[in-house]
């Protein structure tokens, strides 16, 4: 068994007592994405020559007597639109082929506070635009469950890298399930925290009132290590809550007893997958067992919540995208003869297609005689959609139900079709839209492939999710699969 | 019925500063316009008096002192521009 099957806590304590050394965890990460990666193609960049030189550092402090903080070495990677100092950063996009920021994002100078690991940047959908990586200017990512298959989107690398056993955690980021979604096709632990739980400075913007970035891990215990490094207010984004951090590692192996649970009947209903409905009531069944009780509630604005999204998110990215002009960073055009060919030469080359399709679709949106009747029209069904959730939560604890409809699908199978693969979402986007919290766990396999039961909770309640996920997890033995590569 | 022309991608496309080839217009016409109309099930619902949602947090007006922070300097700022002369970024004509 590789080293990197343990668990964050075994690690620290091993590399605390000096019985395993920083440099064997990075070595064996690389190792590991040298023996697997040319199948699975979740990284984009590595960082191998930085990450031994700061693992043999970071040996000597312990040597020395230095302080180990959790998460102190641990091999991590990091999705390509989280900005990484001079280390190069590209969105899965040409436009960007040749960025490196010169500075951190939040979450990586919070991560660089106990030591983190950075093995390299991961693939996804092209400026986090799809449901299954397919999107990538670069490459396509493959599920490590069965390599015809996609791991998801668009934090595809984020979640084959962890199923791969590659790192131990990665960071990915969810604007309408692109956490949950791939965690679930790839049957690992993914969760997106409320908004405003997260610093969002240094992501780079798809829709802005949706972004959250979160930890994707093996285990439900690893994932509240990982929250709480990257959890709190940040001045640099006025949008990232002043609430206080609580102890989320308190929150594992509490009971669920008496914990009421819905079960939207519109999530279990018409669409989603047998299989996939039979994990989902096998999973109800463990926790019925430990005492929670589960009844069948309503979402009624559900169904509309997938149009909503694609207007309101957009319109924000056409906006957001704007400042992809190839004045100060990318790849621009030097053909042109002037400024506003050069802005269009330089969009039209770099971009790929389903990023100017919603960079159309937003403009419109938001264009003169259209604003009322499409942008602000989906604002307000994204009023009801939260009212609803309002509504559940006065006499609920926490939603259940499946992540996705389906398992994942082949390479290829619904790229044809938009309209097709944004149904993927349908159960993943009105936690967005809401700026609700909601966590994917592995619940089992349906025809070999995973499934994810997700759990949604109230505001800043990320506590509430890890107790009953971990419940569940310690109950199963879902989370010990590991696909063979 | 059609929902949007291929005139009205044009302009959005010029709005947008994309360039399309005549050979992309009328398939991105189609596609903009099938997801326009499935869109368009909004309509279904009353939502008279309903306020729309920009922002899930209840938060106004941030502000923070006026004081001087660090900043990147002009090197760093530069370091991902494309093209730049004596310390700033160049840019094709504006004008003819």
């Amino acid at each position: 068994m590789s080293i990197l099957e343990e668990s964050v806590a075994s690690l620290h304590t091993k590399i605390k007592n000096q019985e395993v050394t920083v440099a064997e965890l990075v070595e064996a990460s690389f190792a590991r994405i040298r023996e697997v990666d040319a199948d699975v193609k979740a990284f984009l960049t590595l960082n191998e020559d930085r990450a031994l030189e700061q693992a043999e550092k970071l040996d000597k402090q312990i040597q020395n007597g230095g302080e180990v903080p959790f998460l102190f070495g641990m091999p991590a990677g990091i999705k390509d639109n989280i900005i990484t100092q001079d280390l190069r950063t590209t969105c899965a996009s040409q436009l960007l082929a040749n960025f490196d920021p010169v500075h951190n994002a939040t979450v990586m100078d919070k991560l660089g506070e106990s030591e983190t690991v950075t093995v390299g940047k991961l693939n996804m959908d092209e400026f986090a635009m799809g449901s299954s990586t397919e999107n990538s200017g670069v490459q396509e990512t493959r599920n490590p469950w069965n390599t015809e298959y996609v791991p998801g989107g668009s934090s595809g690398g984020s979640a084959a890298s962890v199923a791969a056993g590659e790192v131990l955690f990665s960071l990915g980021s969810d604007t309408g399930g692109s956490i949950r979604q791939p965690a679930s096709y790839c049957g690992v632990v993914g969760l997106k925290p409320t908004y405003g739980r997260v610093s969002r400075y240094g992501l780079v913007a798809f829709a802005s009132s949706l972004d959250q970035i979160g930890p994707l891990t093996r285990s439900v215990e690893d994932n509240a290590y990982v929250l709480q490094q990257i959890a709190g207010h940040s001045e640099n984004d006025s949008t990232s809550a002043d609430v206080e951090v609580p102890n989320y590692l308190e929150a594992l192996g509490k009971e669920v007893k008496g914990l009421k649970i819905g079960v939207p009947s519109e999530y279990i209903g018409e669409g989603v997958d047998e299989g996939v409905k039979q994990r989902v009531l096998e999973a109800l069944k463990v926790l019925e067992e430990q005492g929670a009780v589960w009844e069948e509630v309503s979402l009624p604005h559900s169904k509309y919540a997938v149009a909503a999204y694609y207007l309101i998110a957009s319109s924000e990215a056409s906006a957001n995208l704007a400042r992809f002009d190839g004045v100060r960073y990318g790849v621009r055009d030097e053909n042109a003869k002037d400024l506003v060919e050069m802005y269009k030469e330089t969009r039209s080359k770099g971009f790929g297609e389903e990023v100017k399709r919603r960079i159309m679709l937003g403009t419109f949106a938001l264009s003169a005689g259209y604003y009322d009747a499409y942008y602000k029209k989906a604002q307000q069904v994204r009023t009801l959609i939260r009212r609803d959730f309002e509504k559940v939560f006065a006499d609920y604890d926490v939603i259940v139900g499946p992540t996705a409809p389906t398992t994942a699908f082949k390479l290829g199978e619904q790229l044809d079709d938009p309209l097709t693969m944004y149904a993927n979402d349908i159960l993943t986007i009105p936690v967005n839209l809401a700026g609700i919290p909601a966590i994917s766990v592995p619940c089992g396999f349906s025809d070999s492939m995973p499934v994810g039961l997700q759990i949604i909770a109230k505001p800043f309640a990320e506590e509430t999710i890890y107790t009953v996920a971990h419940a569940f997890e310690q109950a199963t033995e879902h989370h010990k699969a590991r696909p063979e590569l | 019925m059609a929902h949007i022309s291929k005139e009205d991608v044009e302009h959005v496309a010029h709005l947008a500063r994309l360039s399309v080839s005549d050979e992309d217009l009328e398939k991105l016409t189609e596609e903009l316009d099938a997801i326009i109309g499935f869109a368009e099930q909004l309509d279904e619902l009353d939502t008279t008096d309903v306020e729309p949602t920009s922002h899930v947090l209840d938060i106004h007006n941030v502000l923070r002192e006026d004081t001087i922070q660090p900043s990147l300097d002009r090197e760093e700022a530069l370091k991902n521009a494309p093209d730049q002369k004596d310390g700033q970024v160049k840019v094709p004509s504006v004008l003819e």
